[in-house]
């Protein structure tokens, strides 16, 4: 009885999230003193942002495009919703320049700087289905000009630039879909792998490791 | 009355301003961004984190 339950799915999946993430590792306590940075603090106002670009989306996607090209208020969630991409992607790059000057890969942490990267990547195409699915002039003139660009990489046959209601459904369904994913991703790999330590930390954990390696004893 | 008085402050029924140096250009409001990121990014690595100097090391 006991073998057929360690062979169910949902037994191994349990036992392996929770060996590779336990639960006081996914939600720690305490964080090793190089943690207390700014650069952190942007990183986390990154997804704070993203949470409000998602709840404007969310109110925009509910009253649709009269609401927020004629009344007062469709006016101001129509600015907050851009006002905060601004400032997610302010955010995000600080955050992604200061992790480039860390190294963040270091250590085994390549899945934390990748997601991180693809992460910035699909949210510029995030916000150039935004641009476009203004329905407005704007977002007239930046389709034509970006439509170039796109096929002349060869995407054009299945990403069409002039064809408002598939850059609608990628804006508002399936990008914000990755988008979350990838930030699921990347906290995760945070947690799993830890922050990346300052360089002086580094090499002494290097040659401690060193140390053990040749004596077979810490010095 | 308040958007008026932000229109009067920040008037913006205009064509941008550009920068152009060789083949470079530029937006101004491109520009100001670009320059704002680099001075946060400074700030927030020169400026002290608050309650560092008292936080226990846990590395």
């Amino acid at each position: 009885m006991s073998s057929q339950v360690d062979r169910q799915w949902t037994t191994r999946l349990r036992r392996r999230s929770f060996g590779r993430l336990p639960p006081e590792k996914m939600l720690p306590d305490t964080q090793p003193s190089y943690v207390a940075s700014w650069i952190y603090v942007f990183g986390v106002a990154t997804i704070s942002a993203l949470v409000v670009v998602i709840a404007t989306g969310c109110v925009l996607a509910i009253f649709g495009p009269e609401w927020w090209h004629v009344s007062n208020i469709g006016h101001f969630v129509n600015s907050l919703h851009l006002w905060s991409v601004e400032i997610f992607f302010f955010c995000m790059v600080i955050h992604l320049w200061g992790k480039y000057f860390m190294a963040a890969w270091r250590g085994g942490r390549a899945m934390t700087w990748i997601t991180g990267m693809v992460l910035f990547l699909a949210s510029v195409v995030t916000a150039l289905t935004g641009y476009v699915s203004q329905t407005n002039f704007d977002s007239q003139w930046i389709s034509t000009q970006a439509k170039d660009a796109v096929n002349a990489s060869g995407g054009g046959a299945f990403f069409n630039l002039l064809n408002p209601g598939q850059m609608l459904m990628w804006h508002i369904v399936l990008l914000p879909l990755v988008l979350v994913a990838l930030v699921a991703a990347h906290v995760i790999m945070v947690r799993i792998k830890g922050v990346v330590p300052p360089f002086e930390d580094d090499s002494v954990a290097a040659t401690r490791a060193a140390d053990v390696e040749s004596t077979g004893a810490p010095q | 009355m308040g958007p008026f008085l932000l229109a009067a402050l920040v008037p913006l029924n205009h064509p941008d301003h550009y920068f152009q140096w060789h083949f470079l250009e530029i937006s101004a409001a491109n520009a100001i961004v670009i320059v704002l990121m680099v001075v946060t990014f400074i700030a927030a690595l020169l400026l002290p984190f608050p309650g560092r100097r008292g936080r226990k090391g846990n590395p």
